[in-house]
């Protein structure tokens, strides 16, 4: 899996800026959740699919993988809701989850992470009084972001080792190998975080403990 | 915080994500499904204790918020912050955090029991007593029936919890990363 989700294509809605954009999918999440009109739930998921596909130029391969881990969730939802209520409660809740995911996949597609993560930079500002640095905390989500894949791409190898030893299913027996390695991986991206200046600048405390001045 | 431990929040923000691949277990009747990702919860605060297992789970909400669809289920973006199973969102940094500041506390003779109790109280306690009164007012029922329909949930918790404290006592005897301040001569003695 990877969560290089962003497709480099020159559009008008690549080029528009991020927090633009997360606040439309915002507002588009409430609205939808707020309107139990099936039409316009289909509406807008048509809307949807017509800017991600026409105005942002995305191709429908890119779409389609965003789109599938959602599939099995959808379906059980749908089949939930024909046993509990009714088809037209069913439809509306999937349209509509499926209208959301696709914005998302479009927010997504057409916005660099760093675009992203300014974005919260910019939002967690205020904080600055209680002591957090912005520019730390957008390094922290980039990291996170890039750990997924590695950390999935660890637990299966994990999990192929220990099925090669002929242990099956066995979840909970992978999570200490896999916890001690990550936890050693941390002390060596700690060494290579400073080793970039990510400690810089010092704070008075840190300072007076021995640390160079920037 | 050092660098050393910013790596800790941004890998454990990492591994409850994963743990968010294990596919849910859905449970008829409530719009919740059951997911490994508490399992996450637990072991981030009981791995690295209050402060970095809390940022942890709030770097986790803050990419998920950010549009990643990391939530167990394929689930992302800022729709999963509202409506009624939000508040077992919000609860999780919190209930990382206690199971943290209870892992500390009782760090020096921590073992099986110790890591029942913190992940019980923090991991379960925590999140119901956040996450009922949420339902309650975004699903429109009463605290009694959104109590009621999360009881499903207590069997897939117990038996979690139990899970991460193993966990928990394994990791902290193969490599723990909680530093307690130095003792005292006079309290060694």
């Amino acid at each position: 899996m990877t969560l290089a989700l962003y497709v480099p294509v020159a559009s008008p809605v690549h080029r528009a800026p991020a927090g633009l954009k997360l606040a439309l999918l915002t507002g588009l999440g409430a609205g939808l959740f707020l309107i139990e009109r099936l039409d316009v739930v289909v509406g807008a998921l048509v809307a949807v699919a017509v800017v991600a596909l026409a105005a942002a130029r995305l191709p429908l391969r890119a779409l389609v993988a965003q789109v599938r881990p959602v599939w099995p969730w959808l379906a059980v939802l749908l089949v939930f809701h024909l046993v509990v209520t009714d088809w037209r409660t069913g439809t509306l809740a999937v349209t509509r989850l499926l209208a959301l995911v696709l914005a998302a996949a479009v927010v997504t597609a057409t916005t660099r992470v760093t675009a992203l993560v300014a974005v919260v930079e910019w939002l967690v500002r205020p904080l600055g009084v209680f002591g957090v640095r912005p520019a730390r905390v957008g390094l922290v989500i980039a990291m996170t972001l890039r750990f997924v894949p590695l950390i999935a791409e660890r637990a299966q190898r994990i999990r192929e080792a220990q099925a090669a030893r002929g242990a099956t299913g066995m979840r909970l027996g992978m999570l200490v190998p896999l916890l001690v390695q990550v936890l050693r991986l941390a002390a060596t991206l700690g060494e290579a975080l400073d080793a970039r200046g990510a400690d810089a600048p010092v704070s008075p405390r840190d300072r007076r403990a021995g640390a160079p001045a920037p | 915080m050092k660098s050393k431990d910013l790596a800790y929040v941004a890998l454990f923000a990492a591994i409850v994500a994963v743990l968010g691949l294990v596919p849910p277990v859905p449970v008829p009747g409530i719009p919740v499904p059951i997911t490994a990702q508490t399992l996450g919860v637990m072991l981030a605060g009981s791995v690295l204790g209050a402060r970095r297992g809390g940022l942890a789970l709030l770097t986790f909400l803050a990419v998920v918020a950010v549009g990643a669809p990391l939530l167990s289920g394929g689930r992302g973006g800022l729709a999963v912050f509202v409506g009624p199973s939000a508040g077992y969102l919000y609860s999780w940094p919190i209930a990382a955090f206690v199971i943290g500041l209870l892992t500390q506390l009782t760090w020096r003779r921590f073992n099986l029991a110790w890591a029942l109790v913190a992940n019980l109280i923090g991991g379960i306690a925590v999140i119901y007593a956040i996450g009922i009164p949420f339902t309650a007012l975004f699903g429109d029922v009463s605290l009694t029936a959104a109590a009621t329909g999360s009881l499903a949930f207590i069997p897939g918790d117990l038996v979690k919890a139990g899970a991460a404290s193993v966990v928990a006592v394994a990791v902290r005897r193969a490599y723990p990363v909680i530093e307690l301040p130095a003792r005292r001569p006079a309290a060694a003695g």
